[in-house]
């Protein structure tokens, strides 16, 4: 339904927009200003254009953890949306039992994030944690604090745990908005399991799925607080993921100019890889 | 209140919705909106009730040009074809709502309603909710919203679309006792013929955004302007036959051949379509002037009380309104008559040059 | 091939029903003959989409057996039925061409290329489809995208039956014809047993040779169109079929007949003797508006009735008539006289309906019946 036009709707939207301006445009300008110019304090600053860019850019760190990242956003997805796509189709639809599960799918979503990492960390310890313990008695040799893969299979672990229900609630909303019908003419039709995902379940959650994979791609392209709890990127680099980089580069080691300019660079990667998904998920629609 | 529209026009992405629309409708009246799915009717109810702005052209309500007025300020009720009532209240609260709006007393709104609910027959549902009530029920309880409001303006978008066949009979005729002694414009959009003379008032017929005639419904009926109006405005399609007259003798497609009757005599020599309606074949002759055809049946689709049979010979196809059952197996080879008479003559751009007069004198 | 039987079936959407009213279908039993073409016709809520369901395998009855061909199949499933059905909403598979659609149930049964691509194209002229198979189905109108749901049933060689739910509701009114027109074509040429879910009565009639009359969970009447037009045997399939539906009268026995108000209705002797031997509650005439004889003037044995409407339909007219308190309503032809202000009017015997407790009743003997 088309709405009349008038402009008092943008008398409404003013104060979120000045908010989302200093809590946002304002700062992101500032880490524009930095990363052209090198400053030392208010009254010592010189232009640098580009210089800082070029610096970020050839750093063989920040090679190795965007390498680290993609690696990781990749894993993350090719677990968590194939994963969240069988939960949600198994999922009860009617009764007490949906509810419930409802509930159940949602608490790990709640959880604040440095939270979760230390329930694994402990969790996994291999002298005290439930798991660590139990897997180290099996004769499974398990030691996210010295072993590198350990630590990725641990991290990647947490990351599926935390948010495969996002990706399952989505893909349930998608499913239940499938009228019955396409269910019962498939029947009839004599078609297996597979050729109703195939060509009515799956065909239907797209819109769904898109979000789905744009949120958890973006959302794990930023990781933060969990490897960082659990490992604080180790052992050695091999959990040091862009943005714990970034944070050292920034807060540890005071390099502003870089910092700043590595941010703009993520940002648009971010950008670039969110849009390459986004293009790929609709250009069927464009038919 | 008088409704006018001026050269309305729309155009949404480039695409025309509504093409130079004028219309007026007087106070008291039933208009009916007739044209097949797509054709602008909703679209045009929608300028009429100001949820649209046109491109160009006026709105006037009363004389006052509404154009840019919010559909809010307007005095308009509409009923959709979903049966749109707020599922958590009450049918009496639902049919309140617009009177609560408009903040009148306890007792005006009691009354009110009670009046409206009885007029609409759902007097006994007051309390119950929309979704325990069958479908016509519902579209009854959002029907009564609209009305209760004593809107200047109703518009009703193929409210009765998705009720029963018996249903809408039941509640057409409803509406026509409705809206009797008011003086709201009624506005009724239609995709079926059928229902657009069972209205009676007046009829607008579009097509593609585009008014095709307006008017009188019995007039917009037995004269329409053109083929378009003629094949719109009729259930099943009217039969078209090209043809031409030359001098005292008229031939369709060259093959039949039967010379001017009085009535044909004044329209002159030239290339012509000619109409014939499906209730006027018959298969046995009533006239002496009647034309004979032989054709063979492509189908009979028999009713209890009548048959549609579709016939064809090598030049055209024709399909009979017949009363009565008549069964016929496919590929019977049979004899139609066409009373010359009531022949419609369009010309070659599709425009009224002629229409059958009536034999009986019409009752006012 | 199938004839579809119906034995005690009855059906409850709850598991204790306590009373007829828990019931969606009343007991019946009921048998759809090989290869007919039959139409369920009733008003919304009737249920006759539960009893579709319930032929199909989407639904299990709870009490009583369906069989076809006289197998008991209550427990198989649709896939197992042989069983093709069309829905109210066209059903076509999004991310396929038509073709693809067309061949889906075949690739599931496993049939090979060859001669998939034989049946998808057979069908296709049928449906006159063939312009658009290469087309993605999801661009299709609403009409070719139904014809395209009627495909995929038509496209198996081991369909039995079709059961279509109401399958021209989307559709718009100037293709409805050549949509039904088709559904009759594809009727003769496949002989299939076809069974048509409607509450339109004029579909039901154009389509099916017999009609099942619905009415609360039962078949109040099963017969061709003209039966259920010249004799309906409740009134409610008076009432419901025709437009407008029969008129119907409450009357009080009198001598030599009925009558209502000053109005007296003779009754055949036959007649009569039935409605001496029957015990009712409610008794009532029925006539149906075509069959009410209008004269040109004032006639002897001719009733008078106010004219109190006129409705003009184009091809022919509805006059409401007020007869003795009564509301009456007549169809007439075009070029019928329209009577002013009074209308002398008559009830032909042959027509007249007599209704004892909703039901028809009928002299013993058929001499006493005179046919049309």
């Amino acid at each position: 339904m088309r709405k009349v036009q008038n402009n008092k709707a943008w008398w409404l939207v003013l104060p979120v927009f000045l908010l989302v301006a200093f809590s946002a445009i304002i700062p992101m300008m500032t880490v524009v200003n930095y990363s052209l110019q090198d400053i030392f304090d208010q009254s010592n600053r010189y232009f640098v254009g580009t210089d800082w860019f070029r610096q970020v850019l050839q750093d063989p760190r920040l090679h190795d953890s965007l390498l680290r990242q993609f690696i990781y956003s990749g894993c993350v997805l090719l677990i968590e949306i194939p994963l969240g796509i069988a939960i949600a189709l198994t999922m009860p639809t009617k009764g007490r039992w949906s509810s419930l599960c409802l509930i159940v799918m949602t608490i790990p979503l709640l959880i604040p994030f440095n939270v979760v990492g230390t329930i694994w960390q402990i969790f996994g310890r291999a002298d005290i944690g439930l798991m660590g313990y139990a897997l180290n008695k099996v004769g499974i040799s398990y030691n996210y604090a010295a072993n590198a893969s350990d630590a990725w299979v641990t991290v990647l672990v947490i990351d599926v745990w935390h948010w495969t229900s996002l990706v399952a609630l989505l893909c349930y909303s998608g499913l239940r908005a499938i009228p019955d019908v396409y269910y019962q003419a498939a029947r009839i039709d004599r078609a297996s399991g597979w050729a109703v995902f195939r060509h009515i379940q799956l065909p239907k959650m797209k819109s769904v799925l898109l979000i789905a994979v744009m949120l958890r791609f973006m959302d794990s392209f930023m990781i933060y607080t969990e490897p960082f709890v659990l490992t604080g990127g180790g052992p050695g680099n091999s959990t040091t993921f862009l943005s714990q980089t970034l944070t050292t580069m920034a807060l540890g080691q005071f390099d502003l100019g870089p910092a700043a300019a590595f941010s703009l660079v993520y940002f648009l990667i971010i950008l670039l890889v969110s849009w390459v998904f986004y293009t790929a998920m609709t250009h069927g629609e464009k038919n | 209140m008088s409704l006018t529209l001026e050269h309305v026009s729309r155009a949404v992405d480039g695409q025309t919705w509504i093409d130079d629309a004028s219309l007026s409708f007087e106070p008291g009246s039933f208009n009916v909106l007739l044209g097949r799915t797509l054709s602008g009717k909703t679209s045009l109810m929608r300028l009429m009730a100001g949820l649209d702005k046109p491109d160009s052209g006026r709105i006037l309500m009363n004389g006052k040009d509404v154009t840019q007025t919010a559909v809010r300020h307007r005095n308009v009720s509409m009923v959709y074809q979903q049966f749109i009532n707020y599922p958590s209240m009450t049918v009496f609260e639902n049919i309140a709502s617009p009177l609560r709006q408009a903040g009148e007393s306890r007792e005006v709104i009691h009354s009110r309603v009670h009046e409206t609910a009885k007029m609409l027959r759902i007097e006994r549902f007051l309390q119950r909710y929309p979704l325990e009530l069958s479908g016509g029920q519902q579209q009854r309880t959002a029907m009564a919203r609209a009305l209760v409001k004593d809107a200047e303006l109703i518009l009703f978008d193929e409210p009765l679309v998705n009720l029963d066949y018996k249903l809408r009979e039941e509640l057409r005729q409803e509406m026509r006792e409705l809206f009797e002694a008011r003086h709201t414009i009624a506005i009724y959009a239609t995709t079926e013929p059928n229902e657009a003379l069972a209205l009676g008032g007046t009829t607008t017929i579009l097509h593609e955004g585009r008014i095709v005639q307006s008017g009188k419904t019995p007039e917009v009926y037995h004269q329409p302007k053109t083929v378009l109006a003629a094949e719109l405005f009729s259930e099943p399609p009217i039969n078209l036959m090209p043809g031409r007259i030359d001098g005292n003798e008229v031939s369709f497609a060259n093959f039949v051949h039967f010379p001017l009757n009085v009535d044909l005599r004044k329209v002159g020599d030239g290339q012509f379509r000619f109409g014939v309606r499906p209730s006027h074949l018959s298969l046995v002759p009533s006239n002496d002037d009647d034309l004979e055809l032989a054709v063979t049946v492509e189908l009979a689709e028999i009713s209890g009380s009548e048959t549609f049979l579709h016939v064809r010979n090598e030049h055209f196809s024709l399909v009979l309104h017949l009363p009565g059952v008549h069964a016929y197996d496919v590929d019977a080879a049979i004899r139609v008559y066409i009373p010359t008479h009531k022949l419609f003559v369009f010309d070659e751009q599709g425009r009224l040059i002629q229409a059958p007069g009536l034999r009986m004198a019409r009752v006012a | 091939m199938a004839e579809i039987r119906l034995q005690n079936l009855a059906h409850s959407y709850s598991s204790a029903p306590s009373g007829p009213d828990d019931y969606a279908i009343r007991e019946m039993s009921h048998i759809w003959e090989q290869g007919g073409a039959y139409a369920l016709l009733g008003p919304s809520g009737c249920g006759k989409s539960t009893l579709l369901n319930i032929i199909s395998g989407l639904l299990s009855p709870s009490e009583g057996q369906v069989m076809f061909d006289s197998k008991v199949v209550n427990d198989l499933t649709p896939e197992k039925r042989n069983i093709a059905q069309v829905f109210q909403f066209p059903v076509v598979y999004d991310t396929m061409t038509v073709y693809d659609n067309l061949a889906f149930p075949l690739r599931n049964q496993g049939m090979d290329e060859k001669r998939i691509q034989a049946k998808v194209q057979e069908i296709a002229e049928v449906l006159d489809l063939q312009a658009v198979l290469k087309n993605k189905a999801k661009n299709l109108s609403a009409d070719e995208k139904q014809k395209v749901s009627m495909g995929r049933g038509l496209v198996r060689d081991d369909v039995s039956a079709i059961l279509f739910d109401e399958p021209l509701t989307v559709i718009d009114p100037h293709l409805k014809w050549k949509l039904r027109r088709k559904l009759k074509q594809i009727h003769e040429q496949f002989n299939i047993t076809m069974v048509y879910v409607t509450h339109d009565q004029l579909e039901a009639s154009t389509f099916a040779d017999k009609i099942a009359v619905m009415y609360g969970g039962q078949i109040v009447q099963f017969g061709t169109p003209r039966e259920l037009f010249e004799k309906p045997s409740h009134t409610f399939v008076g009432y419901f079929i025709g437009s407008p539906g029969m008129n119907l009268i409450e009357v009080t026995p009198q001598d030599g007949g009925v009558g209502f108000g000053d109005i007296h209705l003779p009754l055949s002797k036959g007649l009569q003797r039935k409605l001496a031997g029957t015990e009712w509650s409610s008794l009532k005439v029925g006539i149906r508006p075509e069959f009410i004889h209008v004269w040109d003037g004032p006639y002897d044995d001719a009733m008078c009735a106010d004219v109190t409407y006129v409705e003009d339909l184009g091809t022919y007219k509805i006059l409401t008539l007020n007869l003795a308190g009564q509301s009456l309503k007549v169809r007439l032809q075009e070029d019928k006289p329209v009577p002013q202000g009074q209308a002398w009017i008559s009830f032909p015997g042959q027509w007249l309906m007599l209704y004892a407790d909703e039901y028809l009743l009928q002299a013993d003997s058929d001499s006493e019946v005179p046919h049309a």
